[in-house]
């Protein structure tokens, strides 16, 4: 056993760093781009709804092991895209932002899905209210109906971004150094330790993902829109 | 089609209506700009040369080879978990309800369990733990470590829709059965479980669909799959884009499929009886993922 921990407790948090920083950056980036195809869904023009409704459609029907490897294979493998400068971390940095950039288009469709059942929540009246003082589209949108909306959605929007910390573990398959792979490789060194490897790793996971309900929760009691 | 107005905005007049087209023409011309974009760089890449797509139209062989085995091998992952996952759930769920406090608490801190832990962490965990003590034959390895992380993971989501399902029912149900004196065992089998589990139904189609695309993490110890065949297929053609494309559209189409049903189903649900608000609150935990 502490021959385990000398190999993994160092190792230990930079692998869930790795996992904390891919949650960060893909729920900020799944927050602003689920948001604008939310405004795009309900917006007057048909094209936006149209776009916005054929993207939640495919993206959300598509296995996230999928649009990761499209990402690394497709991407930057076949068609060259690179998102870090050519150094030494080259490889690290590209597969981690790879990685964001796969789970921010997936994860936008579902807090693009989460607004909306938000915006239907907030009363007709006040979107009314404000249309009857000469409010545009986009600032009836953007200063009545969506900050009341996000209120609403705040604990649903928590287990969006459960879903997306439990979902970076499939960064690991193109070799993102986070906590799964870590597990996978403890598990091929000490494989008559499997036990005390996963009960490691999963209650790692369980202090993160305990951690986002409990903020969360706590968080849509303290902003909820009280009627 | 003549604009509706909604809550959000009136019915366009006709300034609203010129911006709208200049809209319109601006965001059509972004989009369309950005596919030419595209499809231009896949052309300076030789994506669309012939050979690199004509192994998924003249030669059948790519299909019995790889893809059908793959999606096979998804579905048969899929199917066998949401039945595992449903004798699971149904398990959990009913502890969720038990009177017996510790029943209720094993329960309740097992569903916590599974579903903060994800999947693919289960899956490594029976993959080697599976392999290590040689619970099944190695050929049916993969295969086993995907429907274990699948059935715990998906059977304490299938739980808690139960216990929702279960206590939205109203109270007169069971004060019903109890008035004619049922047992307890009597009165979860025979009124409430069945009452519970129509208004679930759409909600457990969604888990469906989840567990679809969740069988893709397979991929990560080499279980044939959709995903792992397309890979395959590519690798022997060099058609990496073309394969990740076929694959994507096999996935898109059958989990479009089953989300239609689940719509349907709901809609019938609802048309048919009184707006069971059981079946919306399942709906809703069970689209998160």
């Amino acid at each position: 056993m502490s021959e385990l921990w000398d190999s993994m407790g160092p190792q230990l948090w930079p692998a869930f760093w790795v996992t904390i920083k891919l949650t960060i950056y893909s729920a900020i980036g799944a927050l602003i781009w689920g948001t604008v195809l939310a405004a795009m869904k309900v917006s007057p023009v048909p094209v936006m709804r149209g776009f916005a409704t054929v993207y939640v459609n495919i993206v959300r029907n598509t296995p996230l092991t999928l649009i990761v490897l499209f990402c690394s294979v497709g991407l930057y493998q076949n068609l060259g895209l690179a998102l870090a400068a050519e150094n030494s971390s080259f490889i690290q940095t590209n597969n981690f932002r790879l990685a964001v950039l796969a789970f921010i288009l997936y994860t936008a469709t579902f807090v693009c899905e989460t607004l909306r059942s938000g915006i239907n929540t907030v009363p007709v009246g006040q979107a009314e209210a404000a249309r009857s003082i000469g409010m545009s589209f986009p600032q009836v949108l953007g200063l009545v109906v969506l900050p009341q909306a996000m209120r609403a959605v705040i604990a649903p929007m928590g287990s969006v971004l459960i879903a997306l910390t439990k979902n970076t573990t499939i960064a690991s398959i193109i070799g993102v150094a986070e906590a799964s792979l870590l597990m996978k490789t403890e598990l091929e060194s000490h494989g008559s330790q499997i036990l005390a490897i996963f009960a490691i790793i999963a209650v790692g996971f369980m202090i993160i993902t305990l951690a986002e309900g409990a903020l969360f929760g706590w968080a849509s009691k303290r902003w909820v829109v009280r009627r | 089609m003549t604009q509706q107005a909604t809550v959000l905005y009136d019915a366009p007049g006709p300034k609203a209506r010129r911006r709208n087209a200049i809209i319109t023409v601006v965001f059509g011309a972004i989009v369309i700009a950005a596919l030419a974009y595209v499809i231009w760089i896949l052309n300076d890449n030789g994506q669309f040369t012939s050979e690199k797509w004509s192994p998924f139209v003249t030669e059948g062989g790519t299909w019995t080879t790889w893809i059908l085995p793959g999606l096979w091998g998804t579905l048969k992952a899929a199917a066998a978990s949401i039945v595992l996952a449903l004798i699971v759930g149904a398990v959990l769920g009913v502890g969720l309800l038990s009177e017996h406090r510790w029943v209720r608490g094993i329960s309740g801190a097992l569903v916590e369990i599974f579903r903060a832990i994800p999947v693919l962490i289960l899956i490594y965990f029976a993959y080697y733990f599976f392999a290590e003590y040689a619970i099944v034959p190695s050929s049916q390895l993969a295969f086993a470590a995907v429907v274990f992380g699948l059935t715990f993971y998906n059977g304490s989501v299938i739980a808690e829709i139960l216990r929702a399902g279960i206590a939205s029912l109203p109270n007169g149900q069971s004060e019903a059965a109890k008035s004619i004196g049922m047992r307890k065992s009597q009165m979860m089998r025979m009124v409430l479980l069945p009452q519970a589990v129509t208004a679930m139904l759409p909600a457990l189609v969604s888990q469906m669909v989840i567990a679809l695309k969740d069988s893709a993490l397979g991929y990560a110890i080499g279980y044939i799959e959709v995903v792992r065949s397309g890979i395959k297929t590519a690798s022997y053609f060099g058609n990496y884009l073309p394969a990740l494309v076929v694959t994507a559209i096999i996935m898109i189409i059958v989990n479009f499929a089953l989300t239609s049903l689940a719509n349907r189903l709901e809609r019938r649900l609802r048309e048919g009886r009184r707006a069971k608000s059981a079946a919306t609150a399942a709906v809703d935990l069970a689209a998160v993922d």
